[in-house]
């Protein structure tokens, strides 16, 4: 009988470890939960999946008319599919965030009826935009083929720019999430926060401008971790000047620090969330 | 044997009003206060909260099926949550020995998009199963809930009880050590709820513990051996469960003023004053159902008085006459005060809620002092075979034989 589990209910004290180990105990959930949003994400509508190119496909037609015919900006590749690939990053980075901030509160049901560790929320909704940057770089192959590009080597080096971009979704959306709970003023401003961000990432206009211009500026720039994201897809898929690896391990580092420090405060208050959602 | 859940010193706090749903308003608020070096008002603090349990001790051998019992707002749900671990507590400590699962609410996280396998298999995940061992249980658990021709179609198509089915199923197959159920059996129909009672007895039969939270003193009676009365979030310990409902039937009165009614009349007027509801000399506002129940009037009455009758019809909850009664107080010599006693046999009425209606008539059957529908009292149903389910029974016992011949 030595090997039956012994849970233990306290108060919660100031010290939580991180419960990671819990957290892979319950991966089947974290599985599930992922394929349910995958599966009910585009069920019931006509176009279904066709939504997840449908979406990207239009914006790009219109960065290409506004950014490329009226405002003339100039750049190393054609346009559009400078824009795609620049786009498929941020699309996936936007809704990952927005729905991992959003992944509490709107687990609320779930939150105050039955036991699991509160982190299988979050972690369950970053993966789920993948399959359609999967969809959607499929189609910019497509696009690439026409305009007679074709990736060389440094396309080895796109799951590490993916990966950046999970953790960066992850590490912000788990500080909101949990502040969204006390907060719902996170919930308002996230939009906002998100439209602001897009226009502080090189993805309508290249980053040369911002280098080559405004370069006391440019360090501050790249701290922004979507920066070193977004030209290191623009780098694995159409080549090009090799991303500033500078950049990209101060990203690194600027994302570790969010991360970890988001999962040591979500820990902190996850006790309290049924309480107060 | 060994306990499965030890609870020492339990408590927890709750703050009241509106601090919960903070917004950057009121961390500013809090924040500029600290920075005046303004102490925080430790009356205002302690005003605004309360202690929904306080100081909890009991304990839960291993095997054992415990009923949770308590009126509204005694601190049952907040006891079930902090031993689920949705919520933690203030003070003190609990040890839970063994896998837990808690059904709080049944179809915890159904998705209405996804069709009946896909959520039984989130389900039982969230549960704490994993995916193999629901593999393991898939066809138990869709028999159990029938609804093997519906298990591919999405569960927004299902119907109510469907959905609850479906959700029991998968809490009554997770093998757990501890199960910890709430009142989520009120749902579904009588056959249903008797398959869940069925399912329940086999795991506690199984020697796994399970505390069970009900309102339904038939229900509890039926499963439970042991029985935890809280009382505004205080408790004196596990207990037998017959002596657990008598306490629980007991703390009533207290808590409302059921089955207890009082007028101040006019002086020098035939009136009715006080009327009680009584069982076996404790004045209650919640009796048994199987036991005799006393309804003690007391009465005003004027030196010269006309007062030949009291008259007490009985009512059930939409206010229709039972039955009524009448006794003739005429030849009482006394002026002033009297108490006249009415005795209602046991498992008469049937559970629910009743009230009176009392009037005092003169010889020429006018109503002097009368009073509708007051003293309201519950009649509770503490386990009878006739009344296991949740039917409409009829409003009595009423007496009765069966003849039978056997023909040839």
């Amino acid at each position: 009988m030595n090997e039956k589990e012994r849970i233990v209910i306290e108060p919660p004290s100031g010290f939580a470890h991180l419960g990671l180990r819990e957290v892979y105990r319950y991966r089947d959930l974290l599985m599930l939960l992922a394929l349910r949003d995958i599966s009910a994400r585009f069920r019931q509508s006509i176009v279904g999946y066709g939504w997840a190119i449908l979406r990207p496909l239009v914006t790009v037609m219109i960065y290409t008319l506004v950014f490329s015919l009226f405002v003339r900006i100039e750049t190393e590749q054609p346009y559009v599919i400078f824009a795609f690939a620049g786009l498929i990053p941020w699309l996936y980075f936007s809704q990952a965030i927005t729905s991992v901030t959003g992944s509490i509160v709107g687990g609320g049901a779930m939150l105050s009826k039955v036991y699991f560790p509160r982190l299988v929320l979050p972690l369950a909704k970053v993966a789920v935009g993948l399959i359609e940057v999967v969809l959607q770089l499929a189609v910019l192959a497509g696009v690439m083929a026409w305009y007679q590009y074709t990736p060389g080597w440094s396309l080895a080096a796109l799951p590490l720019f993916l990966a950046i971009a999970m953790v960066t979704a992850l590490g912000f959306g788990i500080w909101l999430t949990a502040l969204n709970v006390k907060y719902r003023d996170v919930g308002m401003a996230l939009p906002f926060l998100v439209q602001i961000w897009m226009y502080l990432c090189p993805i309508i206009y290249p980053i040369s401008l911002v280098r080559d211009k405004h370069p006391s500026f440019y360090q501050y720039y790249t701290l922004n971790p979507m920066v070193s994201v977004i030209e290191g897809f623009r780098w694995s898929l159409l080549g090009g000047d090799a991303p500033d690896w500078m950049a990209v391990i101060r990203a690194s580092v600027v994302i570790s620090v969010i991360l970890i420090t988001g999962l040591v405060y979500f820990r902190r208050v996850e006790r309290t969330f049924a309480d107060i959602i | 044997m060994t306990s499965a859940i030890k609870v020492e010193g339990l408590s927890k706090r709750y703050t009241l009003g509106l601090t919960h749903s903070g917004s950057i308003r009121e961390l500013v608020n809090s924040a500029a206060g600290r920075l005046l070096r303004r102490t925080p008002d430790r009356d205002a603090e302690s005003k605004k909260s309360f202690w929904a349990l306080s100081d909890l001790n009991f304990d839960v051998k291993q095997g054992d099926t415990v009923g949770v019992i308590g009126r509204n707002g005694a601190g049952k749900s907040t006891l079930l949550k902090i031993l689920s671990r949705i919520t933690s507590p203030t003070v003190g400590r609990a040890e839970l020995v063994g896998r837990v699962a808690s059904l709080l609410e049944v179809g915890t996280g159904f998705h209405p998009e996804l069709t009946g396998r896909e959520n039984l298999y989130l389900n039982g995940t969230i549960l704490g199963m994993t995916r193999q061992e629901v593999n393991r249980q898939f066809d138990a658990i869709v028999d159990f809930a029938g609804v093997e021709k519906f298990i591919d179609t999405p569960v927004k198509r299902y119907s109510s009880g469907m959905k609850v089915r479906l959700g029991f199923a998968v809490a009554a197959h997770l093998e757990p050590e501890i199960l910890i159920v709430d009142e989520v059996l009120a749902v579904g129909d009588v056959d249903f709820q008797r398959k869940c009672f069925g399912k329940m007895d086999d795991v506690a039969r199984s020697g796994r513990t399970i505390l069970f939270v009900s309102h339904n003193m038939a229900a509890v009676n039926q499963l439970c051996r042991t029985g935890i009365v809280l009382d505004h979030g205080t408790t004196q310990g596990s207990q037998p469960i017959a002596d657990a409902i008598d306490l629980y039937m007991k703390k009533a009165p207290g808590a409302q003023r059921d089955g207890y009614f009082s007028v101040q009349p006019a002086s020098e007027k035939d009136a009715i004053s006080e009327i009680q509801v009584s069982q076996e000399g404790n004045d209650l506002g919640t009796v048994r159902h199987d036991r005799d129940i006393d309804a003690r009037f007391r009465l005003q009455l004027a030196e010269n008085r006309s007062t030949l009758k009291l008259s007490v019809a009985v009512c059930d909850r939409l206010q229709q006459k039972i039955f009524t009664a009448s006794i003739d107080i005429s030849d009482q010599e006394a002026a002033g005060e009297l108490e006249v006693t009415l005795r209602i046999r046991g498992r008469f009425l049937m559970p629910g809620r009743y009230s009176f209606i009392a009037g005092l008539l003169d010889s020429r059957s006018n109503l002097l002092d009368w009073h509708r529908f007051v003293c309201s009292f519950e009649i509770e149903n503490v386990g009878d075979e006739l009344i296991a389910g949740n039917q409409d029974y009829g409003l009595v016992f009423g007496e009765h034989q069966w003849l039978t011949t056997t023909k040839h």
